[in-house]
């Protein structure tokens, strides 16, 4: 496949795919549901075409724990689902962090609780930045914002899960999955994954290897949860953000995902009308980009954080900034595609309160 | 009233300090096998996954397998097989081993991929993931033993538990109208399109044993010749949870499982076929 | 003749080995090893055949069967 520089109109759901194609994908798992089915049908002819593997799987559990089993032996392997589908992978996903398993997970997040609808949503936000599985433990999120975003996020996604040995999850909804637009294919330079140091391959010439999560010995688990814990530190390095005309600021938009593109929109029309309002969008949901917020903060600047639940990333926001400020909130319900103009309203109110 | 510590008489040798040179004209004619390492298991006495190890490992040495071998421990009392085999290995959730032994497989063909799963495991809570792993004929080899209870956890009720055995779920022991009848898995492994071999043998006698390496044996030939899937039933005592010796374990097996259970081999192809002939 | 070691350290007592054995020669000493377990012994070696069915059936590979190379042989 051709890629560099070449530009495709494609949806979200084909740039996870393409993107993780230019990162070196070598196989992927998954269970039909909406609305991400494009990634698994766009992979099972491309990733066979390249000499991959592709196997659609009897359960999301299954599939999670395919992607528990590839990994294992070193080679870049994802799988991808929407939110219910996600809960059944959340045990496997524990048992990835539990072993150090650099497996990948994009989540085109829809509504839930349950089986909710198959619109748009940012339900999951707790159940990605908290681990989601049982156990102390987190895995790296990142959420994309356009379709070009996606696919560069793939390639981010794996060099990530390899850097950290840790499970990456993207986190995308229903309108990153499901919306057009012109990407631009580019074919990255692909750092060393250093899997040759664990992976499991035959014990030929070497002492055998194990990977696993069970950690009996007294002391053992807690040293294991203290590495992987100085692991998570670690990885606030790579807390990312975008800021958009925060400097002179009065009122900062918090926002993620779809929903920090369109409050984007908004921002620019209330801009030209006068108003005094910017945009912090987390790009890593986690590790979360609390520094910016906080540098935002102790510059006397307010804040107004908008999702597409009824508050979860909020609570981050407000830890954030808490020696300094608080956050007001609004929140769309799944299944509501917000204009600009849905998302403006709440930012006058608030940057009018003084 | 307390034994007298001073009428102890302490085992001779640890197994480190024994002399296993032969004597001039003799030759050693069973040994450990090679990818079977000295440690000690954490079994109780008289259970038959030391039998079971033994064989598989023999196995690997005399087909060449330990260098290329990557084995998917299950959860339960053999998770720790990883232990005692000298080969790589990774640890599968409750279940789940035949989804992670898919991975690994398609990720590594050239490897040599095993499933080793109790009754609990793939019967009950991994139903799904070893019947769609076998009926895609992945080519991965499955060790599975039947003990009829659920060791780890302390003996509780078994999808293979026999209808009237008691267990700790079931003190008045399974009952047919409520529990449902004990599930024969290799007569359900036969009937799958993927599967190019299933058989069942049992662990009780030096005759069984003999066969169950034969079975064993061919089910991991299925996976190297790229023939299909390949399943071994291992029916086994469990002595500490059956509530009796390892002796009366044995003949347990005989006398109540073996009825149930038929022995024997149940599907045998060199190719697979959609009709999933035997 | 032929003869069997008893790995006394691995031995757990089950004595599935005395239940197999053709000769019936193999019994319980009364010797503990430190997992705990009364260890097995081979009461009268002279009449050992070296079948192996005892180191066949050993859950904990403790035993090891050495044949004399005028007999059968493996």
């Amino acid at each position: 496949m051709r890629m560099n520089g070449e530009r495709k109109f494609i949806k979200g759901n084909e740039a996870v795919g393409y993107g993780a194609m230019a990162a070196g994908l070598r196989c992927y798992f998954g269970y039909p549901i909406t609305p991400q089915n494009e990634i698994p049908e766009f992979l099972s002819s491309a990733l066979p075409a390249a000499g991959g593997e592709f196997v659609q799987a009897e359960s999301e559990l299954a599939a999670a724990n395919m992607l528990l089993g590839a990994v294992s032996t070193g080679v870049r392997a994802m799988t991808s689902s929407s939110s219910p589908g996600i809960s059944l992978m959340q045990e496997a996903i524990s048992y990835m962090a539990g072993s150090e398993l650099p497996g990948v997970i994009v989540n085109m997040n829809r509504g839930g609780p349950g089986l909710g609808d198959i619109g748009p949503a940012q339900g999951d936000y707790f159940q990605s930045t908290r681990g989601g599985g049982h156990g102390d433990y987190r895995t790296l999120v990142l959420a994309p914002s356009t379709c070009q975003e996606a696919y560069d996020m793939m390639i981010a996604s794996f060099d990530l899960a390899f850097k950290y040995r840790n499970p990456v999850l993207m986190l995308g909804d229903g309108i990153i999955g499901g919306m057009k637009e012109p990407v631009t294919m580019w074919q990255p330079e692909r750092p060393a994954d250093h899997a040759e140091a664990w992976q499991v391959d035959g014990a030929a010439g070497r002492e055998k290897r194990l990977i696993r999560s069970l950690r009996l010995d007294e002391g053992e688990l807690a040293q294991h949860n203290r590495h992987l814990a100085a692991k998570y530190e670690a990885m606030k390095a790579e807390a990312r953000a975008e800021c958009f005309l925060t400097d002179d600021a009065e009122l900062v938009v918090v926002a993620f995902g779809s929903m920090g593109r369109i409050a984007k929109s908004g921002i620019r029309k209330l801009r030209s009308e006068g108003f005094k309002v910017g945009l912090v969008r987390p790009i890593t949901l986690y590790p979360f980009p609390a520094d910016v917020l906080e540098t935002l903060a102790a510059q006397g600047k307010r804040f107004l954080t908008i999702e597409q639940n009824t508050g979860q990333m909020v609570e981050d926001v407000r830890l954030a900034i808490r020696r300094h400020a608080d956050s007001e909130f609004f929140g769309m319900m799944p299944g509501e595609l917000p204009g600009a103009e849905d998302l403006m309203a709440p930012m006058l109110d608030a940057v009018r309160r003084k | 009233m307390a034994p007298d510590i001073d009428s102890i008489t302490l085992a001779r040798e640890t197994a480190e300090n024994v002399d296993l040179t032969p004597r001039p004209g003799e030759t050693l004619v069973f040994d450990k096998p090679r990818s079977l390492r000295s440690q000690n298991t954490h079994y109780c006495p008289g259970c038959h996954h030391g039998v079971a190890h033994r064989l598989v490992a023999e196995l690997l040495d005399e087909m060449e397998l330990r260098e290329k071998a990557i084995a998917v421990s299950s959860i339960g009392c053999s998770v720790f097989i990883y232990h005692y085999l000298d080969v790589d290995s990774i640890e599968a959730p409750h279940g789940r081993g035949p989804a992670a032994a898919t991975g690994l497989k398609r990720a590594r063909p050239e490897s040599f991929v095993f499933t080793y799963q109790g009754d609990g495991d793939l019967a009950s809570i991994g139903m799904a993931e070893i019947m769609h792993a076998a009926n895609r004929g992945e080519r991965i080899s499955v060790v599975f033993v039947n003990n009829t209870v659920y060791g780890m956890t302390g003996g509780q009720m078994a999808p293979t538990t026999l209808i009237g055995q008691k267990t700790t779920t079931c003190p008045a022991g399974r009952c047919l109208e409520r529990e449902g009848s004990p599930i024969r898995m290799a007569e359900i492994m036969a009937s799958l399109g993927g599967v190019a071999y299933s058989a069942r043998v049992s662990l009780d006698s030096v005759k069984n044993i003999r066969d169950a390496k034969k079975a064993m044996r061919r089910a991991f030939q299925v996976q190297t010749e790229n023939i299909g899937f390949g399943f071994v039933e291992v029916l086994s005592g469990c002595p500490t949870n059956w509530r009796m010796d390892a002796v009366k374990a044995n003949r347990r097996i005989r006398a109540e499982m073996i009825p149930y259970f038929p022995l024997g081999v149940y599907k045998d192809v060199n190719t697979l076929n959609p009709e999933g002939e035997r | 003749m032929s003869r069997v070691v008893f790995l006394e350290e691995r031995c757990k007592g089950c004595m599935l080995c005395a239940e197999l054995c053709p000769k019936k020669i193999i019994i319980q000493s009364t010797r503990i090893n430190r997992q705990g377990y009364k260890v097995a012994e081979v009461s009268e070696m002279d009449t050992c055949t070296g079948c192996a069915s005892c180191a066949l059936i050993c859950p904990d590979c403790a035993i090891r069967v050495f044949r004399s190379q005028k007999g059968e042989g493996a």
